[in-house]
């Protein structure tokens, strides 16, 4: 007796599928690049962990990249502010043009500290420093010697402002920033990488050590965000991806498979691989 | 068919052996300890007063003899001890952990760091007998004590400097690199700062070992002094003086030692006296080392 044929599960009817058809915002229209990954390979020692990516970045966008662990999209992330250069043995080959100045982040000509400096970054873990709230967010002003009291003051609430934190520690701003509950401590690292107006914010999976309600206000807070700034976030979770980002990118074993629009990445992918990953077929 | 209640009681009956044998060998360690208090306490408490703690050491009036410059000799040489080896050990932990690139050679120091802390006391006195008296000519006086003394506890400082920097997580460095630190912003404003509790402690524990060697300064060849060295602040300008560096001294330990060896019975009793002293000066700087340690955890929780 022939099997009945199983009807493929498609990715527009996935929950991000769905979420991604939802999205009420129009879709952003022709930007100029803020930066353009070009060719880019990465190792680990002998370990390669990136292949030849290619990647545009549209400013003031969302740019997402999704993939399963290990694929590569945190290695990705990391490269935009040199952190790899934290730890002996690492590779960078091809180029990473920061626009307009089409400066190569990755030429060992360009100190590390440049684009540490220019770029901004939130880790998956809430990382504050065991210091008080203002001086968290003040510390890449005094990195850059801001001294002036009320500059400090002025930069450190707009900081807090635009990472939705403002109304809750205004009155405790000289208290110890490990008293605030983990949302808290990630929105506050937030406000850390905004006070120094970086060019760039680079989320690394900035919610998943988070509960959805904060969640939820990390992902308004990028909503805002993202008219200013040019955004790139690594996420786990899809719906994610689907609700907050202009573009996504799928990464697998160390490759970008695919790169488009979310809502046609989450309802029409190319790239058979993708559909697989966006329907649940692995990953 | 296993008999089980005699297999319960035979196992309670272990239980109540093994419980019985720790309470001994615990009595055993703790009553040990007593005797030597005790024993202190009745030879040397007596002699314990404030004119015993001021007065010289003599060996011609037993009766009015004191440890005033035992007590100096101790300070001024843990103050060079201290002065030497802090800077030296904490700026070695911090080259260790956060620039040496790790190979076969920094594999290689790093073991013999560890070993150094359990090499016999007198080799570092012999060291310092042969670099400082033999090569430069030196006697045994304050700075070469203390030097010597700063050998011996540098592994000490080396090592809890590293344990320390090594439970600041990970992410807290990379979050302050991120913001565009450089290494050494790193180190200043995070490192030393949040590992100051495990350096203090570290420290602390260096300093109350250090206070009690005797062997490496009998080989350099520290013996009684009766005069004490001269102060550090003058009357007349220019007010400070280093002359007491350079100065003969002596320390609690060696007081004692050489006086537990005087045919002189009463001396013999002081050297009770001192051991005395000794335990509360030690005691009291680990308690201070165990505070400290308590304070900063506490407000410091990763």
């Amino acid at each position: 007796m022939p099997q009945p044929a199983i009807e493929p599960v498609r990715a527009s009817h996935t929950r991000a599928g769905k979420v991604a058809a939802a999205r009420e915002d129009a879709p952003v229209g022709d930007r100029p690049l803020k930066a353009e990954v070009k060719g880019v390979n990465f190792f680990y020692g002998a370990k390669q962990a990136l292949k030849n990516i290619n990647l545009p970045i549209p400013e003031r966008t969302v740019t997402a990249l999704i993939g399963p662990s290990g694929c590569g999209k945190s290695t990705l992330l990391r490269c935009f502010n040199r952190m790899h250069d934290l730890y002996p043995n690492n590779r960078y080959e091809g180029e990473i043009l920061l626009h307009p100045t089409q400066v190569n982040i990755l030429s060992p000509s360009v100190d590390p500290m440049e684009m540490r400096l220019r770029t901004g970054m939130v880790f998956q873990k809430p990382n504050p420093f065991p210091k008080s709230i203002f001086e968290n967010v003040a510390y890449g002003l005094r990195l850059r010697f801001v001294k002036d009291r009320e500059v400090l003051a002025e930069r450190v609430e707009a900081a807090l402002v635009a990472a939705a934190l403002w109304g809750e520690v205004k009155d405790r701003l000289h208290q110890s920033a490990f008293n605030l509950s983990g949302g808290q401590q990630q929105r506050l690292c937030v406000a850390r990488a905004l006070a120094t107006d970086p060019e760039l914010l680079l989320l690394d999976e900035p919610t998943s050590a988070l509960d959805p309600i904060a969640t939820s206000k990390i992902e308004d807070m990028v909503f805002t965000l993202k008219e200013t700034v040019t955004i790139l976030i690594v996420t786990h979770n899809m719906e994610q991806a689907a609700r907050m980002a202009d573009y996504t990118g799928f990464m697998y074993l160390g490759e970008l498979i695919e790169r488009g629009p979310t809502a046609q990445m989450f309802q029409r992918p190319k790239n058979e691989l993708t559909e697989k990953y966006l329907t649940g077929s692995f990953g | 068919m296993i008999d089980v209640r005699s297999l319960i009681a035979w196992r309670k009956l272990q239980d109540r052996i093994f419980s019985a044998v720790g309470i001994i060998c615990t009595t055993i360690g703790l009553i040990a300890l007593a005797a030597l208090l005790i024993k202190l306490l009745v030879d040397g408490g007596p002699y314990l007063s404030f004119h015993f703690l001021t007065s010289r050491p003599s060996e011609i009036f037993p009766q009015k003899s004191g440890i005033s410059t035992a007590i100096v000799g101790t300070l001024a040489v843990i103050v060079v001890t201290f002065l030497a080896a802090v800077p030296l050990g904490v700026s070695t932990a911090v080259y260790l952990e956060e620039y040496a690139r790790k190979n076969w050679f920094t594999d290689l120091i790093e073991i013999n760091i560890s070993n150094l802390a359990g090499v016999p006391s007198i080799t570092y006195g012999l060291l310092g007998y042969w670099f400082f008296c033999y090569l430069l000519g030196f006697k045994a006086v304050v700075f070469v004590g203390g030097l010597t003394l700063a050998v011996l506890v540098l592994p000490i400082i080396i090592v809890t400097t590293r344990e320390a920097l090594r439970t600041i997580p990970g992410g807290i460095k990379e979050a302050a690199y991120a913001s565009g630190a450089t290494k050494w912003q790193v180190i200043r404003y995070h490192l030393i700062p949040y590992s100051l509790g495990g350096i203090l402690t570290g420290t602390i524990i260096a300093m109350s070992r250090a206070l009690g060697e005797t062997a490496p300064l009998l080989a350099i060849g520290v013996g009684t002094m009766l005069e004490l060295p001269p102060s550090p602040i003058q009357s007349s300008p220019p007010f400070l003086s280093f002359q007491w560096l350079n100065y003969p001294f002596t320390v609690l330990p060696m007081l004692m030692f050489l006086q537990t060896d005087s045919p002189d019975p009463i001396l013999q009793k002081k050297a009770a006296a001192i051991g005395l002293v000794l335990i509360v000066l030690t005691l009291t700087l680990n308690t201070v080392a165990i505070v400290i340690r308590y304070r900063i955890r506490k407000r410091i929780k990763w």
